[in-house]
């Protein structure tokens, strides 16, 4: 049903994790995709898996955090495919400490990442969509950011940047065809994850209303939803996909 | 073309004015009924027309057809 032949996404953070199920199920409906992250080796991972469902991709690495390093890297982009039609920001770190202990680094470096690298990407990107009069751009917050989380004040303060921004520019982008919506997913099975204790793990899943984590797909199938034509009628909105844990 | 009919032409087809609106003295916004995204996609057409990048900060002061003509009389050789 969703067709997303002969469209470009550009997704971040796409090296491994939710990322890449994002692009991999893009991919599967036809969308070629850039795949950014800063580790090369693994986007271009990504890429070869992605090229086994028949849809072309480009790696490439880049820090988000850096802005000339992103219009850098929008540039290439922009000289492989004409146009982009969707932007994922995905890209994400945390760096998990009570507020207490938390060193400056600690908090400006998941700012820099997740807030500062969604504006830059968001900032480059859409001066193109501007022009094409068309664009999605999807960015994966977190519920986190809407219920806070005791030793991530950093990550918490970062993604609900990520849904006031994503609302605003929302605002601003609406006369030219250009939505922006915000992700929220609960406690996702990835890399960033399975390390917890088992414990913590045990006591998250008691949070989570539908009683189990969600995958990379369950999130990649909201992104579906959002840059098709199923939603071309949604903006400025924050979907959670967390088993209904924002309600507890 | 001259420099100045070219600006001129990237705020005529930018804009949806006439060509006799267009004079120097001319507020994007306030005479040629721009909003503050048109002006932002009018700096965006004239990097394009002239190859050229305009800085933010350069950007915030082109607010009227004069200033856009000196601007790339500038920084542009015709
Ligand atoms: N896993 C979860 O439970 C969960 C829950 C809610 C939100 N999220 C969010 O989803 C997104 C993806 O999470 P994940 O679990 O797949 O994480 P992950 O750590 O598995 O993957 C993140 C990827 O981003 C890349 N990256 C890090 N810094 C970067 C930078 N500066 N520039 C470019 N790439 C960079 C990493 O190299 C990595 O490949 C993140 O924004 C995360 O905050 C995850």
């Amino acid at each position: 049903m969703i067709d997303l032949k002969e469209k470009t996404a550009v997704v971040t953070g796409a090296g491994q994790g939710i990322g890449r199920d994002i692009v991999l199920a893009l991919g599967r409906r036809g969308a070629d995709v850039a795949v950014i992250d800063v580790n090369l080796e693994t986007a271009e991972e990504t890429v070869s898996l992605l090229e086994k469902s028949g849809s072309k991709g480009l790696a490439l690495r880049c820090d988000i955090a850096d802005y000339s390093k992103v219009q850098d890297c929008v540039k290439e982009i922009l000289g492989w495919r004409e146009q982009i039609h969707f932007l994922i920001n995905n890209a994400g770190i945390t760096r998990d400490n009570l507020l207490l202990r938390m060193g400056e680094d600690e908090w400006k470096k998941v700012i820099d990442i997740n807030l500062t690298g969604t504006f830059n990407m968001t900032k480059v990107v859409s001066k193109h969509m501007f022009k094409k009069r068309f664009g999605r751009i999807v960015s994966i917050a977190s519920v986190i950011g809407q219920m806070g989380n005791a030793g991530q004040s950093n990550y918490a303060a970062s993604k609900a940047g990520i849904i006031g921004f994503s609302k605003s520019v929302a605002k601003e982008f609406a006369p030219r065809n250009v939505t922006v919506n915000a992700i929220a997913p609960g406690f996702i099975e990835t890399a960033m994850t399975s390390v917890l204790p088992e414990e913590v793990q045990e006591g998250m899943r008691r949070m989570i209303p539908l009683g189990k984590f969600g995958t990379g797909e369950d999130v990649a199938n909201i992104v579906l939803f959002l840059v098709s034509e199923l939603g071309s009628y949604v903006t400025g909105q924050v979907i959670n996909c967390d088993g209904g844990m924002v309600m507890s | 073309m001259t420099i100045e009919e070219r600006v001129k032409k990237v705020v005529e087809d930018q804009l949806s004015v006439n060509q006799d609106q267009i004079i120097p003295e001319a507020s994007f916004i306030d005479d040629l009924g721009a909003d503050s995204l048109d002006t932002v996609e009018l700096v965006m057409a004239l990097e394009e027309e002239f190859g050229v990048e305009i800085p933010d900060d350069e950007a915030e002061k082109i607010t009227k057809v004069g200033a856009a003509i000196e601007y790339i009389k500038a920084h542009v050789t015709e």
